[in-house]
């Protein structure tokens, strides 16, 4: 039996089943919950070991026709395999912190519903081969994130959600408008075959018109720089784990992933997108970081960091060549390691004092140990020192930017590194150094289930340099790399293979 | 909010039935005829609302409505769940027609077409739960209510 | 032809109203008004000249000549789908106004910088 589908199907059924049985049994959320997200992590890492080749599932049995496919198709390859493991580690992760973080807000039940629902849709997102199935996933992840952004119902985090909401429809129907047009071009919405049509064709007006909505509608999804208005305001009014999965998860999935795959796979790169993104990616990153130093509230300094980062991963894949795309992809592994380790490090700064303010914490160093190391290592990552996998990632986008020809790229990439490092010391200096404020004298460690997710990701943090070792790239990375790289060929591996 | 005026309470007690039954026909003859799931699903809960504006939100225990709602649409949400799991349990792919294979019955008929009737069956209950339930919680429900 | 200008038209007017209006309901129906547009070229797209409906019934003969039936299947989707995000985001805009006693979205600023 193939168990690709139940990437989907599980935390779906879990899903549903949860509203009604939280109410007759208090601990069913947490324990089914984390049964549910640890099921598809170690499903993910199995596929990992054993599922590098292509593979198609045909769903409902629809197999094609003389070439042609009827149905719905999953697609396994080697960018899904990357990005199911980071969708899936992050979300266990996550549900582990929310065992005591969502002691503070109202209604578990509730809230571990819409969280396998978003998990739900991540993972349909990156296993899906059909164009209008990655539209449908999209929306339930989108839905189910607008109600998390706004779930301890106070007026800033309302008005977050608001703001999320109607630029996040907005994106939709662009995306949406891009499909409609896509489909009357080709006449298919299978990604393989309208890839293989589109070859046969030439390139036609309204080819650019498609990529440019296309362009817009994941970037406003995935916060490139003209339209990141609403990340600072969603990403800090989320609770923590929730901030995670936004920052380290979604804005990847739907943003990069969702691009790479449209861009690359199916119409076919131009040098006009890759320089395209390369600016955007090279804006990002350095107005991400000038408007991240002057922050006081700790999240929104780390929602402005995403920015800086998601720029680095859009300049490495933008380069184009194979080993930019290696230092892209690999960033945004990393990037999701650190990231989601520094939002759990903020939300247990808040579970503990109950405010984000770095003006108001301070010395915070001997009654909160191990926050403060973690928060440690993951600045060190962020900022790019050895041997901290932020480091390798930064230097291979470098060395791909002077290889490929552009060094002012390198430049630029350089002085977001120094100001990330910057801004981070600034953070544990006023959250952790300094003298001790009176008021936080009764301030004890955060509990273990909290400290188990963050000693987890620093783990991951520390080791995950090693992945540049020639065998083990060769077995995680090379195959995701390949996919981008040879582009076009996917319509001959889905449909041949 | 308090209902409306003795005329407009009568006829909408002769019409709610009349609508429910439209729902629930266009809601088994998906498989024949435009509508399915959703379409019926709407009109199930649109019989509903009507009742609730015409006698008023002051007669209307609203906790206990929205929890039998909620209810509903777990268990319709549910049902569909496993049509499309049972496919995946009998060996052969995720959401296969099982009971086509099994038995198909004449074609054009009611009892045909294996599992699409059974999935509009609780799409239509689970889409009138949730939009009556949204209803509810959107119109009726004040601030401090626990639901 | 023209009939895709003028959903276009309808699309631009929807995102004339997101941008312009203060009210948040009016942008929550100018929000609706840009979905359903989307939702009706995708449908107009499957016209064909000389097709009849997508139905089978007793006396379809083999061969009939139908439109295309995908996008309206997928206008169906897209249909619901719009639902959901519009039940959302009035819900938010109702607790919205309990929490800052106006309906201006230019009010409503308490995040910033």
């Amino acid at each position: 039996m193939n168990w690709l589908p139940l990437f989907v199907a599980v935390p779906l059924g879990i899903a549903f089943l949860t509203p009604v049985l939280a109410k007759l049994w208090k601990g069913f959320p947490d324990i089914v919950g984390n049964l549910a997200t640890g099921f598809l992590c170690l499903l993910s890492l199995w596929y990992l070991r054993f599922g590098q080749t292509t593979s198609v599932y045909y769903v409902g049995g629809w197999e094609p026709l003389n070439g042609m496919p009827l149905g719905i198709c999953m697609v396994l390859d080697g960018l899904t395999v990357l990005m199911l493991l980071v969708v899936n580690v992050i979300g266990f992760l996550s549900t582990l912190y929310s065992i005591s973080y969502m002691e503070h807000y109202t209604d578990k039940g509730k809230y571990y519903t819409l969280f396998l629902l978003m998990t739900t849709g991540l993972n349909g997102i990156v296993i899906s081969g059909d164009l209008f199935n990655i539209f449908v996933f999209f929306e339930i992840t989108a839905i189910s994130s607008y109600a998390l952004v706004a779930f301890g119902v106070e007026a800033e985090e309302l008005e977050a959600s608001f703001k999320y909401q109607v630029l996040g429809g907005l994106a939709s129907s662009f995306i949406l408008l891009g499909i409609a047009l896509f489909y009357h071009l080709t006449g298919t919405l299978n990604l393989a075959d309208a890839s293989k049509v589109l070859t046969g064709k030439s390139a036609s007006p309204v080819l650019y018109f498609i990529g440019v909505l296309f362009f817009i509608g994941f970037g406003l999804k995935g916060a490139f720089m003209p339209f990141h208005a609403w990340l600072p305001d969603a990403h800090p009014s989320a609770p923590a784990p929730i901030s995670a999965m936004l920052s380290g998860v979604m804005i990847k999935v739907l943003g990069v992933y969702a691009m790479c795959r449209v861009f690359f796979n199916v119409i076919g790169m131009t040098p006009v997108i890759l320089t395209t993104l390369m600016v955007l990616g090279t804006v990002s990153m350095v107005l991400g970081v000038f408007l991240a130093v002057g922050q006081w509230d700790l999240k929104r300094l780390l929602a402005y960091h995403s920015i800086s980062q998601m720029g680095y991963i859009v300049l490495g894949i933008g380069l184009g060549t194979p080993l930019g795309i290696l230092g892209g992809l690999f960033h945004l592994m990393n990037h999701t390691v650190f990231k989601s380790l520094l939002f759990l490090n903020a939300g247990s700064l808040e579970f503990a004092t109950g405010t984000r303010n770095l003006k108001r914490m301070g010395g915070l160093k001997d009654k909160m140990p191990i926050t403060h190391f973690t928060t440690l290592i993951a600045s060190f990552s962020i900022a790019g020192l050895p041997p901290f996998n932020g480091f390798w990632s930064k230097l291979l986008i470098v060395m791909a930017c002077i290889q490929a020809g552009h060094p002012v790229y390198a430049v630029w990439a350089i002085l977001g590194s120094l100001l990330t490092l910057a801004s981070f010391m600034k953070v544990m200096r006023y959250a952790f150094g300094g003298e001790g404020k009176t008021v936080w004298e009764h301030v004890r460690e955060v509990p273990s289930w909290m400290c188990l997710a963050m000693i987890v990701l620093v783990v991951l943090s520390t080791t995950m340099g090693l992945l540049l070792i020639p065998s083990l790239k060769a077995a995680v990375l090379d195959p995701a790399v390949r996919v981008l790289s040879d582009g076009l060929s996917y319509a001959a591996n889905v449909l041949g293979g | 909010m308090k209902g409306m005026t003795l005329i407009v309470k009568c006829i909408s007690q002769l019409m709610a039935p009349s609508i429910f039954l439209l729902g629930v026909y266009v809601v088994l003859h998906g498989h024949l005829t435009p509508g399915g799931g959703f379409a019926g699903g709407v009109l199930i809960a649109g019989s509903f609302v009507l009742l609730i504006l015409a006698f008023g939100s002051d007669e209307v225990r609203s906790q206990i409505l929205n929890w039998n709602a909620t209810a509903f649409e777990s268990v319709g949400l549910f049902v569909f769940w496993f049509l499309a799991f049972w496919g995946l349990i009998r060996g052969t792919y995720y959401f296969t027609n099982v009971i086509t294979k099994v038995n198909p019955g004449l074609p054009y008929h009611l009892f045909s077409a294996g599992i699409i009737p059974l999935c509009n069956l609780a799409i239509g209950i689970e889409v009138a739960a949730a939009l009556f339930s949204i209803f509810i919680c959107l119109a009726i429900l004040k601030v401090g209510d626990r639901i | 032809m023209i009939v895709f200008v003028m959903a276009i038209v309808l699309f631009l007017i929807g995102l004339y109203g997101v941008l312009v209006k203060r009210n948040v309901f009016k942008i929550l129906i100018a929000l609706s008004i840009i979905e359903y547009s989307v939702n009706l070229l995708f449908a107009l797209i499957g016209y064909r000249r000389g097709g009849t409906v997508p139905i089978l019934t007793e006396g379809t003969k083999a061969g009939t000549f139908f439109v295309d039936p995908i996008p309206q299947a997928l206008v169906l989707t897209a249909i619901v789908i719009g639902l959901g995000t519009t039940a959302l985001l009035a819900a938010v805009a109702v607790r919205l106004y309990e929490k800052y006693d106006t309906y201006d979205v230019r009010k409503i600023r308490k995040l910033r910088g």
